[in-house]
């Protein structure tokens, strides 16, 4: 049974940028943009793009992509498209800027309903900033549907969807009528690479845009001013840094006065 | 609409014994209760509770609520969610705690939905604001880099915690409490879940979670031949091999080993990092460790800034030499 997919993807700061050019403005309470670190879409939300394909290539279906936010690099959210999606549709404008989860979560919901006609709904488990893990679980709500969060595996059988969930000691295998939600956790594996013919075809493409009034939204439930929990501040713990670096002529004669050094801090 | 009163910790239970976690919550939650002069509520859900009601009066709840039904043996989504919005509604508490677990993660957000509430996820500390009484939440937020702080004025004010970042009571046989068992009518063609199996993927030896001693690998370690060394060397050490996330997402180990984030926290007395440069999505599952031991060939590794005592080299070398040593200075 082919499958209407829907995925949600953020664009993020690079997760993997180094961490000593991660800095925060206290004055704004935001993050700055380290230079020369292009965002990226959330990894979480490539793996969640992935899951989706996968369900394609097994039985067919089409994949929409939906992306919330301001000034969106076309190169950075078309990425799922080159990987295999088939819509890209964008929520862009700057009242839907500075948002929560909550408002977050009502804005992609209501242009899920804008689309209509889905079977699932995939989210990655977090954005890689915020990392809160709440907006799926969210969109579920607000549209009355079931949802399976922190999926491993997603596979379709007899238009039900089971789901690898991951618990503390292993995965709990779960089935969901459809329509569904499912959050998709980096235990999926790796999200494939875009391909050349992928990377084309993307770029011919033009995503639909969608602003506030399209979705039937007030600026006033969306954005920054949607919010229900106020960030009150911003800060990077300080690392002391202390590390006595064990000092030999080979790596083998450092192992070993290693093993000396934490016998006398009596750590062994 | 009726006053809201009391800080309500959701326990959980294993085999009808409170989870640590859950112990850690209720001494959380009895410092916040004190300093709103406020009862700490406790309410456990389940199949059969066994003693669990009981203990959490012993970890300090004044009053525990029970919710127990055959169709709760499980954790699913729609039968959990629809206890506790039930229970919230009628006992209306000001604060309302869970464990950033994999039931904690998955209730919270989808109970907060529903009842119009925005939770704080993951909190490292937990205060009451002097001046306006409200709960503020500290977090981790991207990747470990950097914290917030976050207040709600929506009601219940709800915050997931994180595990091992409270300390629980020392158990009070003698504590008095209430226990106050609830009803809640379910509707089994409302779940639309179903659990068709668990897969219990536990290694041998010692949990991760609870040994003192934590030899973990990274991307570095190069295959699943490396981490029998690290094995070898756990052994000795009677502790648990844990890993980055490369090796689990390549497959190397199991993904239960993985410690982060998005894996386990563990804080043990001695945790060795070989061959882990140290990403703040990792130091976010194992900085609470007593001492940081790092192995790394780059000077430069991030895991440098957290270790107390580091060896600059390839690991290939240095961990036998290392084994070895510690092998013959624990026999002697």
């Amino acid at each position: 049974m082919p499958m209407n997919m829907i995925v949600c993807c953020k664009q993020v700061l690079d997760p993997e940028a180094p961490p000593a050019s991660f800095k925060i403005d206290p004055a704004s309470n935001t993050v700055l943009q380290p230079p020369g670190v292009p965002p990226v879409v959330s990894p979480f939300d490539e793996q969640a793009v992935e899951a989706a394909l996968r369900i394609k290539d097994s039985q067919g279906g089409k994949i929409t992509v939906l992306t919330l936010g301001n000034n969106l690099l076309r190169d950075v959210v078309k990425k799922p498209l080159s990987m295999g999606a088939d819509e890209l549709v964008l929520l862009e404008d700057e009242v839907f800027e500075g948002g929560d989860s909550w408002s977050t979560a009502y804005a992609l919901a209501m242009a899920i309903k804008k689309i209509g006609e889905f079977d699932l709904i995939f989210c990655g488990r977090q954005a890689a900033d915020w990392d809160a893990g709440q907006v799926g679980s969210g969109i579920a709500e607000i549209l009355g549907i079931p949802s399976i969060t922190v999926a491993k595996k997603v596979e379709a059988i007899d238009g039900k969807v089971r789901v690898e969930r991951v618990i503390a000691d292993g995965y709990q295998v779960v089935e969901v009528t459809l329509p569904a939600l499912i959050t998709v956790t980096n235990e999926l594996g790796e999200a494939r690479y875009a391909t050349l013919k992928g990377i084309m075809a993307a770029a011919k493409k033009q995503p639909t845009i969608w602003k506030p009034v399209d979705i039937g939204v007030e600026p006033s439930q969306i954005g920054a001013a949607g919010r229900r929990s106020k960030l009150l501040k911003l800060f990077q713990p300080v690392r002391e840094g202390k590390c006595e670096i064990i000092e030999a002529d080979t790596p083998a004669e450092a192992g070993a006065n290693l093993a000396v050094k934490l016998r006398d801090a009596k750590l062994i | 609409m009726a006053e809201f009163k009391g800080v309500m910790v959701y326990g959980e239970t294993t085999e009808g014994k409170l989870t640590a976690l859950t112990t850690e919550l209720l001494g959380c939650g009895r410092r916040l209760a004190d300093e709103l002069k406020e009862d700490l509520l406790c309410i456990l859900v389940g199949e059969q509770l066994g003693e669990a009601p009981q203990s959490a009066i012993v970890y300090g709840a004044d009053k525990v609520y029970t919710v127990e039904d055959p169709l709760l043996k499980e954790y699913q989504t729609d039968s959990y969610v629809t206890v506790m919005e039930k229970a919230i509604k009628d006992i209306s508490p000001q604060i309302l705690l869970l464990g950033q677990t994999a039931i904690g993660r998955d209730l919270a957000p989808r109970l907060a939905f529903r009842l119009g509430v925005s939770p704080s996820m993951d909190c490292l500390e937990l205060n009451i604001d002097p001046d306006t009484k409200l709960l503020q939440g500290t977090r981790p937020v991207y990747g470990g880099n950097a914290r917030a702080i976050f207040v709600s004025e929506s009601l219940p004010q709800m915050a997931t915690v994180r595990q091992k970042a409270m300390s629980p009571l020392e158990p009070d046989e003698s504590r008095k409490g209430e226990i106050a068992p609830i009803k809640v009518e379910l509707d089994p063609a409302k779940i639309k879940t179903k659990v068709i199996e668990t897969v219990k993927e536990e290694v041998e030896g010692i949990k991760l979670e609870d040994a003192e001693a934590v030899v973990a690998g990274g991307r570095g370690i190069g295959g699943p031949e490396g981490f029998k060394e690290l094995e070898e060397l756990a052994k000795i050490l009677k502790g648990a091999v844990g890993a980055s996330r490369p090796p689990c997402d390549n497959s190397w180990v199991p993904d239960t080993l993985q410690i982060g984030l998005t894996g386990k926290i563990v804080t043990p007395e001695l945790y060795i990092a070989v061959a882990i440069s140290g990403s703040s999505q990792h130091l976010s599952g194992c900085s609470g460790s007593k001492n940081i031991i790092a192995i790394n060939k780059d000077a430069e590794a991030n895991i440098f800034k957290e270790a107390r005592f580091g060896v600059v080299g390839d690991w290939k070398q240095a961990l036998p030499a290392f084994a070895a040593k510690v092998k013959e200075l624990l026999a002697g």
